[in-house]
């Protein structure tokens, strides 16, 4: 390609994704013009905007006050399978949703191991799985680990003399907390309750399995609930022009309020000494404790359901092996359609940066890719829906809907994984490359793909997870022919199918282990970040 | 064979042979269609006799299928549906998608007498409550104890994808009127959750989920001829049980039209007829003999029943009674 037309490909992928974010905006706009009154007026639309943010508000500072002692006890403490604890914290954050629920129903679930430990005691078990408390677990379930995670971080990265110092000065266990990992937790307090507030607040899968019914439903699932169930255009339009609102307003203030930019990692790992006294022992014992029950027995249940001697009829399933393939056809598809998008705003973008030297230029077209970070997938897809609703049959398309939909909804990952991998080599090797008069597709195959495939991989496989696991657009957009493994198992969760249940999970969490192998393969061993 | 090239094209005119079949696409609920319903068996007799394909696609439940069809207008690649129900003929004429029928219907023999041009009855019941006998042992005897009662706990499916969900909609309404959102409160304290469609719901209560399942009187007979169990129950209300009568119907957009009228006057013959008490387990609506387990059954003493316009006129408002109570 011609040096001049290095604006081409960034320019038309940029086209493309404004058209595909303005066309269902303003096809939203049609069905429902922005009319604050009637959401007010209207009791259960008032009722599903509060309980969205209510159980949003519960689950981050629920998931914050127990992540807060976890993660000082694991700083403080080496204990056996604590690195095991981390890895298997780090899951949380790209187990698909639903994974985990089947998880959660098996341990939490009517006649699950709970129940039944309870039931060989004489005790029985409340229901508390479905509806707000159970929606709640789940959402702790994912977020403790992780912010647990996020905050151990920012304690190992306290400089070791500071520590030296505070021992020296023999502060208590409180001063201690006070004057020294206070201070580097609260640092990160904005930037991880909003990002907490806004995983919850968008969770549809968990709403949509444990919700049981309109006594819980978050804006998300009431926009499904509209579209599909109630065939209210208008509803649907509002409600989704709401949840556009509120996390426009929850981004804000999230970048309103910024965190510290994380220090230079320390690299000298200090031990400290407060952890002996009889408190710190009790204060670290119970919250790690706490931590695994929470954790460990729903990770256990997806795996031991798999060593069951029922698994291997519900395996012979040509529904679960048609849903496989078409997870796989919609992932691989994703993925792809990802990858494509994000190299070619990256080539222009790059070119913008490096030889124009217009580094804002260069920012906003890569920006451009984060768009589903503005208008959330519920949003984007209730949006093309009523578009593209009266020229065509919505779900003879299906499968490409899903897969741009996912697609967009990954492409904020690839980008940051492709980003600097693409400036670096065209930083280290233009100059050599021009030299050598190396161009176009000599370029691409001697040069730029040997370089840059470990990063493509890496962005592949997360597109290709996050694919996988997606539920909202397959809920929205598939049918009968049309089913991807989420759904089956929201269906087969949904109906207490839980043999049947255990294959699907085991299938899913198989295929994304694998890739989560090449993912880490790729990073080398690090821990592999994907949110 | 010795000649591949020979077989190859063999199978390709068979192939072709089989292109040519029309394919005849039916919307139904999933119990209708699944492997113990009895849309396998319909499905094998009418191909036998149609030189078609015919192909259900099956949806949560009765209501879900009408939504699709609103979703999804005049581009809908569907023929035919079958599984709405009589509650829902008047929300389903006003969105024009349907075509007349132009069936004979003289061999039907419903209880109230049928006058319709474009919906074809398939087969009936009575909304019920269900329970296992053996566990319950003093069955709520009306819906107003049922609603009262604090020691019960009840499974029902959501008014705007199935048809008992929207059923039991009506009946708490015919009972209690202007009540009807406190009864509605009442019953969501003892609602172990709203499923989508029957299947989940009456998959749960087997599983032991909760004491009664929102049914049919005629379900019991399932468990007492397929499974020789005889401890499951219909709860009889003394304040009468609504009726519901399933339907079919094809559509303008249908693109086989004939065809869809064939299978029309196929659901009322004799050979579908006689598959509707032991394939799912509802009433027939012609004078077939019912299976002798069938005759067991209880039929309530009382029916109820709301007139079209009626419900027409007060189905969104009802809906939204509904969730609102029940979101409290």
């Amino acid at each position: 390609m011609p040096r001049r037309y290095w604006w081409l490909p960034g320019g038309i992928t940029a086209g493309l994704l404004l058209a595909v974010g303005l066309g269902p905006l303003i096809a939203l706009l049609s069905q429902a013009p922005l009319a604050a009154t009637p959401l007010w007026q209207d009791p259960y639309l008032r009722q599903v905007v509060i309980f969205s943010l209510g159980q949003a508000a519960l689950s981050t500072g629920l998931s914050l006050l127990l992540a807060l002692p976890v993660s000082r006890a694991l700083h403080r403490r080496r204990f056996a399978g604590r690195s095991l604890l981390l890895k298997l914290f780090g899951l949380s954050q790209v187990l698909p949703v639903i994974i985990a629920l089947f998880g959660l129903v098996a341990v939490h679930g009517h006649g699950g191991w709970l129940a039944r430990l309870l039931s060989s005691l004489g005790l029985s078990l409340p229901q508390y799985l479905y509806g707000l408390s159970g929606i709640v677990l789940a959402h702790l379930f994912f977020n403790v680990p992780l912010a647990a995670r996020w905050w151990l971080q920012s304690l190992e990265r306290l400089p070791a003399n500071q520590w030296r110092l505070a021992e020296q000065l023999g502060l208590a266990s409180w001063s201690l907390f006070h004057h020294l990992e206070w201070p580097a937790l609260r640092a990160q307090l904005p930037a991880l309750a909003g990002l907490i507030f806004m995983l919850c607040f968008t969770s549809f899968a968990t709403v949509m399995a444990l919700g049981g019914g309109p006594g819980a439903t978050t804006l998300e699932v009431a926009i499904y609930q509209a579209l599909r169930y109630d065939f209210d255009l208008q509803a649907a339009g509002q409600l989704a022009l709401w949840q556009l609102l509120l996390s426009g307003l929850i981004l804000l203030l999230h970048h309103r309020w910024p965190s510290e930019p994380p220090q230079l990692k320390v690299s000298d790992h200090y031990r400290r000494q407060d952890g002996a006294r009889l408190g710190a022992r009790l204060h670290d014992g119970a919250s790690l404790a706490l931590v695994a029950l929470l954790y460990l027995p729903p990770l256990l249940a997806i795996l031991l359901s798999g060593l069951r001697p029922e698994l291997w009829r519900a395996l012979a399933s040509p529904r679960l092996w048609h849903s496989t393939g078409q997870s796989l056809l919609i992932g691989t598809l994703a993925a792809s359609l990802a990858l494509g998008l994000t190299l070619l705003l990256l080539i222009s973008s790059r070119h913008l940066r490096l030889r124009l030297g217009r580094r804002h230029w260069a920012q906003g077209l890569e920006s451009l890719g984060n768009l589903i970070l503005v208008l959330p997938s519920a949003v984007l897809s209730t949006g093309l829906f009523i578009l593209l609703m009266p020229f065509t049959d919505v779900f003879g398309l299906g499968l490409y809907l899903v897969v741009l939909i996912n697609a967009l909804a990954s492409l904020p990952y690839t980008l940051r994984t492709l980003q600097p991998a693409m400036e670096a080599v065209a930083h280290r090797y233009d100059r050599l490359a021009d030299s050598l008069g190396l161009a176009g597709l000599a370029r691409l195959t001697r040069l730029e793909w040997p370089l840059l495939r470990p990063a493509l991989g890496r962005a592949f496989a997360l597109a290709m997870i996050l694919s996988l696991g997606d539920l909202g657009a397959i809920a929205l957009f598939g049918s009968g022919e049309l089913q991807t493994l989420p759904w089956l198992l929201y269906q087969q969760l949904g109906s207490y199918r839980l043999n049947e249940a255990a294959a699907t999970a085991l299938l899913l969490l198989a295929l994304c282990l694998a890739l989560l192998g090449i993912l880490e393969r790729g990073i080398g061993g690090k821990d592999a970040d994907c949110r | 064979m010795r000649h591949p090239i020979l077989a190859l094209m063999l199978g390709g005119l068979s192939s072709a042979a089989l292109a040519q079949a029309p394919e005849l696409t039916v919307y139904t609920y999933s119990s209708f269609a699944s492997e113990w319903g009895p849309g396998p068996k319909i499905e094998a007799a009418f191909e036998a006799q149609c030189h078609c394909d015919l192909k259900f696609v099956s949806l949560d439940d009765g209501v879900a299928i009408l939504n699709r069809l609103r979703l999804e207008g005049r581009h809908s690649p569907a023929d035919l549906v079958v599984g709405m129900d009589d509650a829902m003929l008047a929300d389903a004429r006003a969105t024009g998608l349907f075509s007349p029928h132009g069936a004979d219907l003289s061999a039907l023999s419903l209880p109230g007498g049928w006058q319709d041009d474009t919906f074809v009855p398939f087969d009936y019941g009575y909304f019920a409550f269900v329970y296992d006998s053996s566990k319950l042992k003093n069955p709520p005897k009306s819906l107003k104890e049922l609603v009262e009662r604090p020691d019960l706990t009840i499974l029902y499916q959501d008014p705007r994808t199935s048809t008992p969900g929207q059923g039991l909609l009506l009946w708490v309404k015919q009972v209690y009127g202007d009540q009807a959102a406190a009864a509605w409160q009442q019953l969501a304290k003892k609602t172990i959750t709203v499923t989508k469609g029957w299947s989940e719901a009456y998959g749960m209560f087997l599983e032991g989920q909760a004491d009664l399942v929102l049914s049919y009187t005629s379900s019991p007979a399932y468990h007492r001829l397929a499974e020789n169990k005889q401890q499951y129950r219909a709860a009889l209300f003394a304040e009468g049980h609504l009726p519901q009568i399933e339907v079919a119907a094809r559509l303008k957009s249908a693109p086989h039209p004939e065809l869809a009228q064939q299978f029309l006057q196929f659901m009322v013959s004799d050979q579908v007829q006689t598959l509707i008490p032991t394939g799912n387990w509802m009433y027939p609506v012609t004078q077939v003999a019912l299976p002798e387990h069938f005759e067991q059954n209880e039929l309530p003493a009382k029916t109820l029943s709301l007139s079209e316009t009626q419900i027409q006129q007060g189905r969104k408002a009802w809906i939204q009674e509904w969730r609102q109570a029940v979101s409290r």
